[in-house]
C-alpha cells in the first residue's frame, strides 16, 4: 500500500504526511487488534508496528467503528495535506522530488508501457554505457526506438550507471541507435534523467564534449519524429545530448536547467548549502512551469498527487498517454517539414534585445 | 634579464618572495606565469601577447584577437545591435542586470562575442570571436544568436567560417535559455555542414563546458593554441569526482591532440598563416 512508501526515505517537507500515515497505521493496528476474538493473547506480533499508539499493554475496550471513522478522517486529512504540499512545492523541493529514490526511471517506464522491448547495447566504438538504455519497443500501436538515461535502482546498478551520468560512449550509442531508427523510419522516444554528463578522466579522454556536440548537430537532422520527456532530472548538456526533439515535455516534478542548483550555488554563491541551493534552484527557473513559460518545453505531463514516486503506475499512464497523443501528430508530417520545424523550434529560443541598426 | 625595477635596499625574505605571485598588473613589467621571467609588457604585447622568453600565450580579448587575425582595416563588425536582456531577473549575490552593466563598462563590449566579415591574408572569411573579458566568454542568448547568425551569414555568402572560442561555458544567469544556445548553434552548424561550408574552430585558453560541447567541437578543422585548457568538465570538478591526481598535461591542447579531438596545435604566430592555407587548400 501507499503507506509503506514513506518508511525508508523521507523528504523533510513530507514529514507532516509521514506523521499522519504513522497515526493511520497505528489506528489500523488497533482496529485489527480489537477485531481479534481473543485479546491480550498476541501482543508481541503487533507491538513493533504501532509505536505511536499510547497504552499498548493494557487494551481498553475500543469502539471499532469510532476508530474506523477516525482513520477515515485522518486519511482525508493526509490527502488534503499531500495535495497542499505538492501544489506549493518550491523549486528546491521539486528538485528533491525529482531525485526521490523511488521515482520511476527509464526502465520502469519501459516495463510499464513498452511492449516487446528489445534492448540494444553498445556504441560499436568503445563499449556499452549502462547509463543510457536503448532499444526497440512498441508503445500502443507504434513501433519506436527508446533512448533513455538510467540512474539505477540497486547500489550495484547505480554504480554501473554512474547514477545516470553518461560517458561519451553512452551518447554515441544513443546516436547510433537513433540513426538506425531513422533508417527504419521509427519514431524515437527519449527519456531524460541525469544530473549531467559524467565528469571524469576517461570521459574527457574519449571526448565527452565532442560526443554531446555531435549529438546536438546530428539529432537536429534526423528525419523521423523525436519525442523527449524530462522524467526526472534534466541537467545541462548531459540532458540536452538526447533531447533535441520535435516535442520536448517535462514531468510535473522534473527539473531542467543549464546546471544543477548545487553547482550553481557553489560557483555563484561560493558555497553550496541548503539555503544557497534553494536560492539557486529558484533563480535558475528550472521547474516545469518555468520551462513552459520560457518555451523550452512544449508540454507538462502531470504526475499523481504526491509525485510519481507515490504512484508510479499513474505517472506511467499519463506519460504513455502523452506519447500516444504526440507520435501521431508528428508521424503526419513529412520528413522535410519535420526537420524544418525542429530547426525553427530551437532557432527561436533565446532572449535578447535587438536595437534598430 | 633586468631585475625588478622596484628593488629596494633592505629586503626581508617575504619581500623577495612576494613578487613571484602572478599579478598581471597594468605596470610596465610583469612576470610570466609560465617561465616566471620578468618581461616587458610592451614587448609581450608586440609579440602577439606571448611571452618573449617562453612563448607562453597570454589570454586575449575579442578585440585584440580580431586585430591579430584580420588584415588591417578589413574587419566589418556585424550584429552589434544585440544586447543581453535579463529574461529571468536572475539574482545571486549580485543581480545579472548589475553584472551586465559592470562587465560592459569593464570590457567596453556589449556581450561576450564579436563577429563580422574580414580578410585573413587576403582571404575573405566570416569570423566570430568569444570575448573572455565579458563574463568569462560565457554563452547566453546574445552569444548564441551572434554565433548562429554568423553561421547563417557564412552559408548565405558562401564564406569560410572561423570561430575563435574562449569561454567558461554556458551562462548560468540565463539558465535553460543558455542551454538552448548549444542546441541552436549546433543545429545551424548542421545545415552549414550539409551545405558544404568550411568551419574552422579555433580553441584558446580556456574553452570549457557548453561551448566545447556545442559549436567549438564541431569544426571541420579544430585548431588549438598551445597549452590551452580544453574540456567539458573543469579540472576541479573532475578532481572532486574521482578524488585522484589528474594525469600530467590533462585537458591541455597537446593532450587533446593526443586523445584525438584536435587536428592541430597551432601557435598564435602561425594562426593567420595556417587558416589562410586551409582556406586556400579547400578552395573556399
Amino acid at each position: 500500500m501507499l503507506l509503506s512508501m514513506s518508511t525508508f526515505y523521507q523528504l523533510d517537507f513530507e514529514k507532516p504526511i509521514t506523521d499522519l500515515e504513522r497515526q493511520i497505521e497505528g489506528l489500523e493496528a488497533d482496529i485489527r487488534r480489537a477485531s481479534i476474538p481473543a485479546p491480550v493473547a498476541t501482543p508481541a506480533d503487533d507491538a513493533p508496528t504501532a509505536p505511536a499508539t499510547p497504552a499498548l499493554p493494557t487494551l481498553p475496550p475500543v469502539d471499532v467503528n469510532e476508530l474506523a471513522q477516525r482513520v477515515e478522517e485522518l486519511r482525508a486529512l493526509r490527502n488534503k495535506t499531500l495535495e497542499e504540499i505538492y501544489t506549493q512545492l518550491n523549486p528546491w523541493q521539486t528538485v528533491r522530488v525529482a531525485r526521490h529514490p523511488k521515482r520511476p526511471q527509464t526502465r520502469d517506464y519501459i516495463d510499464a508501457f513498452c511492449k516487446d522491448f528489445t534492448e540494444l547495447h553498445g556504441d560499436r566504438r568503445f563499449g556499452d554505457d549502462p547509463a543510457i538504455v536503448t532499444g526497440f519497443a512498441r508503445i500502443g500501436p507504434h513501433r519506436v526506438m527508446i533512448v533513455g538515461h538510467q540512474k539505477g535502482r540497486t547500489t550495484q546498478e547505480k554504480l554501473a550507471c554512474h547514477f545516470g551520468c553518461a560517458h561519451p560512449e553512452g551518447y554515441r550509442k544513443a546516436l547510433l541507435k537513433m540513426k538506425l531508427a531513422e533508417k527504419l523510419k521509427l519514431p524515437i522516444v527519449t527519456f531524460v534523467d541525469t544530473q549531467g554528463a559524467y565528469p571524469g578522466v576517461g570521459a574527457e579522454q574519449r571526448g565527452q564534449a565532442e560526443a554531446i556536440a555531435f549529438n546536438l548537430r546530428e539529432m537536429s537532422l534526423i528525419r523521423t519524429p523525436i519525442v523527449s520527456i524530462i522524467i526526472g532530472e534534466g541537467g545541462s548538456g548531459g540532458a540536452l545530448g538526447i533531447a533535441i526533439a520535435d516535442r520536448v515535455a517535462m514531468m510535473r516534478n522534473a527539473w531542467y536547467s543549464v546546471i544543477s542548483p548545487e553547482g550553481c550555488a557553489a560557483i555563484l554563491w561560493k558555497q553550496a548549502n541548503e539555503q544557497t541551493n534553494s536560492q539557486a534552484a529558484k533563480a535558475l527557473n528550472l521547474t516545469a512551469a518555468d520551462n513552459m513559460r520560457l518555451k523550452i518545453v512544449d508540454a507538462v505531463v502531470e504526475e499523481p498527487v504526491g509525485g510519481a514516486h507515490r504512484e508510479p503506475a499513474a505517472a506511467a499512464k499519463n506519460l504513455e498517454a502523452y506519447i500516444l497523443r504526440t507520435i501521431p501528430e508528428l508521424k503526419a508530417l513529412d520528413p522535410d517539414t519535420l526537420v524544418n520545424q525542429r530547426y525553427d523550434r530551437f532557432r527561436a529560443l533565446g532572449s535578447f534585445i535587438e536595437l534598430p541598426s | 634579464m633586468a631585475k625588478s625595477a622596484a628593488a629596494t635596499a633592505t629586503r626581508t625574505w617575504s619581500d623577495v618572495k612576494s613578487p613571484r605571485k602572478v599579478v598581471i598588473s597594468e605596470g610596465l613589467w610583469l612576470r610570466c606565469p609560465s617561465c616566471e621571467q620578468m618581461i616587458y609588457r610592451k614587448q609581450m604585447e608586440s609579440n602577439l601577447h606571448c611571452c618573449p622568453e617562453c612563448q607562453h600565450h597570454f589570454r586575449i580579448g575579442a578585440a585584440e584577437r580580431i586585430r591579430q587575425l584580420t588584415d588591417p582595416g578589413t574587419f566589418e563588425a556585424m550584429f552589434t545591435n544585440l544586447r543581453p536582456s535579463d529574461p529571468l531577473k536572475f539574482k545571486d549575490l549580485k543581480t545579472y542586470a548589475e553584472r551586465i552593466t559592470a562587465e560592459q563598462v569593464k570590457s567596453e563590449a556589449t556581450d561576450a562575442c564579436q563577429a563580422g566579415v574580414g580578410f585573413i591574408k587576403g582571404r575573405q572569411a566570416m569570423l566570430a570571436v568569444l570575448d573572455l573579458n565579458f563574463m568569462m566568454g560565457s554563452m547566453g542568448s546574445v552569444v548564441g544568436e551572434i554565433i548562429t547568425r554568423a553561421i547563417e551569414t557564412a552559408q548565405e555568402r558562401e564564406l569560410p567560417l572561423i570561430v575563435v572560442s574562449a569561454s567558461g561555458g554556458a551562462r548560468m544567469q540565463e539558465s535553460g535559455l543558455s542551454l538552448m544556445q548549444m542546441a541552436k548553434t549546433s543545429a545551424a552548424l548542421a545545415r552549414f555542414d550539409r551545405a558544404g561550408g568550411l568551419f574552422i574552430s579555433v580553441l584558446t585558453d580556456p574553452t570549457t563546458g557548453g561551448v566545447t560541447a556545442s559549436f567549438a567541437m564541431l569544426g571541420d578543422l579544430i585548431f588549438a593554441e598551445p597549452k590551452a585548457l580544453i574540456g567539458f568538465a573543469g579540472p576541479r570538478v573532475i578532481q572532486q569526482t574521482i578524488r585522484q591526481e589528474l594525469p600530467e598535461g590533462f585537458q591541455r591542447s597537446e593532450y587533446i591532440q593526443d586523445t584525438g579531438f584536435v587536428d592541430r596545435v597551432v601557435s598564435r604566430h602561425n594562426l593567420r598563416t595556417e587558416i589562410a592555407r586551409v582556406i586556400d587548400f579547400t578552395g573556399k
